[in-house]
């Protein structure tokens, strides 16, 4: 934010007409996308750059300059937005892919949508954003090349504090944890060097793509669990299985109690 | 709401039955004049309740039993007091309790079986009845006459209940540190004490990135050690709003905090970091157990859940090599609060 502080307040007024020129986007449904009406048969940085004035550049400024100030915009719509210059192809990737972009209401916290844009036009985004600045690329983890039992230590220590031991999420003060079920491994890379929303990063000096490839072999395990124990009560953990315990499992057994010593008695 | 359903007639089917079932009794009282009146006592002896035989061999069972309950009673004692991992194991602790109350059953068992004079009574819940009551007194005391040695066996009694008792409240001192609490005060820090990670390594202060967290510890001490470990992350210096008297305690921003939780003793294993922090909550770390939040900028202080004071912060300095140290001891007690903690001074070190 402070960074770019000074890059806002020069592109200050360049911004602002920018927001009056998206404003047409601003106006659409949040779930719409905007589109150029005469789409390029491939994917190019001309259609990343169109598709962006019209559905990003409203909270992230012209050209990814980022809006730090909130400011009205036609519809009383209001933009806000964090910079992407020097955000390289990561993280549009991930947030576009995931569907966590675009957002409706910048002020609520991004989650897992149905993806709207098409594969050609977040290859067009996603090389457009790279193009602001140099930043990461893209991550190709290999999880087949994990261990799963180093996974899951890493997990336990690292990860498992919010997204909980067997990935089904959570909450933190303030935010939502998300499930990791059925994640491609991309995703999952693309997030632990990110930190989407309130997530810390995570660089390779803290894990190492092979200690990365562990804990994604790990986190796919957990999409269809081996429950050993039984009945896994949605895999939630110890407080759950408590619950159960105490309210469905020992009333069970005095209720057969009772009806032992009933039938005993009545002999 | 089927489930609704299932527990009603389950409900109907235990207690609808027995009603039906007292009604049956009552009945059938009411018709051949039950109770007890003078002439039910015995003539010779004038008791109400028939004298039993002594059964010597079945007293003696009952006295090993509670013997040995009280013996697994003090071992529990013994255990939890001297516990040592592979010498004394904690499932020693479980055996022990298991043998006092299945020794104490079984011994409630005999005496009930073997040494009490039963006879089957079934009678309404009587009236207040000073005759009747006082005959109820004489029976319970007629029906021990097969005790041949009440008071060993009383003597005994009492003493398995009292090691099973003693053992069961034995675990309220670790409740907390009543005599000699200067271990728990003891830390490893000291002014110069170096900071690594997981794996001894010296943490350089130019790797410490913002917006992530990482786990430090003090070189060349147990891990295990609570107040050894450590959560640093970095903040923007112009964010910091510390306490007064902590100027220079982070250095680049560079914040050390003990990991454990003032509430319960947990690890903080959440450091919440906003991606966009004009609209996204600020940062803090919070603890996964009972979700105490706490705010970094301003030495830790609480901003949400059941803990009741900051986490300790620790003064980092850069040295010469550019790693980090410990430039002294924490502000505070590290761990878990109990009473009188929250109003005494800083620790000492080792």
């Amino acid at each position: 934010m402070r960074r770019v502080a000074p890059i806002a307040g020069a592109c200050a007024l360049f911004a602002l007409s920018a927001i009056l020129g998206a404003a047409p986007a601003a106006a659409q449904p949040p779930s719409g996308i905007v589109r150029p009406t005469t789409e390029p048969p491939k994917p190019t940085l001309e259609l990343g750059a169109q598709l962006f004035a019209g559905n990003c550049a409203s909270c992230h400024g012209i050209a990814g300059s980022g809006i730090t100030k909130p400011r009205p915009g036609a519809g009383n719509l209001t933009g806000e937005g964090p910079p992407l210059r020097g955000v390289g192809a990561l993280a549009p990737d991930f947030y576009l892919r995931s569907g966590y972009m675009p957002l409706g209401n910048p002020y609520e916290q991004p989650e897992a949508n149905r993806v709207l844009l098409t594969d050609k036009e977040i290859r067009s985004l996603v090389s457009y954003v790279a193009s602001l600045g140099a930043g990461p690329g893209i991550p190709h983890p290999k999880p087949s090349h994990g261990d799963i039992s180093e996974g899951q230590e890493l997990f336990t220590s690292t990860c498992a504090g919010c997204h909980q031991l067997e990935g089904r999420g959570g909450f933190v003060t303030g935010a939502r944890v998300p499930p990791l079920q059925n994640l491609p491994a991309k995703r999952i890379a693309e997030a632990v060097r990110i930190g989407p929303y309130l997530m810390p990063k995570f660089s390779k000096s803290q894990i190492s793509d092979s200690q990365l490839n562990s804990i994604i072999r790990y986190v796919q395990s957990t999409n269809a669990p081996d429950n050993r124990g039984g009945w896994s009560i949605g895999n939630l953990g110890p407080i759950p299985e408590g619950l159960v315990v105490w309210w469905i499992a020992i009333p069970l057994i005095l209720f057969f109690c009772l009806l032992v010593a009933r039938r005993r008695r009545s002999q | 709401m089927k489930l609704g359903h299932w527990i009603v007639a389950a409900l109907a089917f235990l207690f609808g039955r027995r009603q039906k079932h007292n009604a049956e009794e009552v009945a059938e009282e009411l018709a051949d004049d039950g109770g007890r009146g003078p002439e039910d006592r015995d003539p010779e002896t004038g008791r109400l309740v028939p004298p039993g035989s002594p059964d010597r061999a079945a007293e003696n069972v009952v006295l090993l039993l509670l013997v040995l309950a009280m013996l697994a009673g003090a071992g529990f004692i013994v255990v939890y007091a001297m516990y040592k991992a592979p010498v004394l194991p904690n499932e020693l602790l479980g055996i022990c309790m298991g043998v006092a109350l299945v020794s104490i059953g079984a011994a409630l068992t005999i005496v009930g079986k073997r040494l009490v004079v039963t006879e089957e009574l079934e009678e309404d819940y009587p009236t207040a009845d000073p005759e009747e009551q006082a005959k109820i007194v004489e029976t319970v005391r007629d029906s021990g006459s097969r005790f041949t040695r009440k008071r060993l066996l009383l003597t005994a009694g009492a003493g398995a209940g009292g090691a099973l008792g003693l053992a069961a409240l034995t675990p309220v001192l670790s409740l907390g540190p009543i005599w000699d609490t200067a271990p728990l005060e003891r830390t490893p820090w000291y002014r110069g004490r170096r900071i690594v990670d997981d794996k001894g390594r010296p943490i350089a202060a130019a790797d410490i990135e913002q917006k992530t967290f990482y786990d430090g510890f003090a070189e060349g001490w147990s891990k295990e050690d609570l107040s050894s470990l450590l959560i640093i992350i970095r903040l923007d210096p112009s964010e910091l709003h510390l306490p007064a008297g902590r100027s220079g305690w982070a250095p680049r921003g560079i914040l050390a905090y003990s990991k454990i939780c003032t509430h319960a003793g947990c690890a903080i294993e959440l450091y919440r970091k906003p991606t966009f922090p004009t609209v996204e909550p600020e940062p803090a770390f919070v603890c996964p157990c009972h979700y105490s939040t706490f705010n970094p900028a301003d030495g830790a202080q609480v901003i949400f859940g059941p803990a009741g004071r900051p986490l300790p912060q620790l003064p980092v300095m850069i040295d010469g090599a550019g790693n980090l140290r410990s430039a002294g001891n924490f502000s505070a007690r590290v761990g878990p609060s109990w009473w009188g903690v929250r109003f005494r001074p800083s620790t000492e070190h080792e």
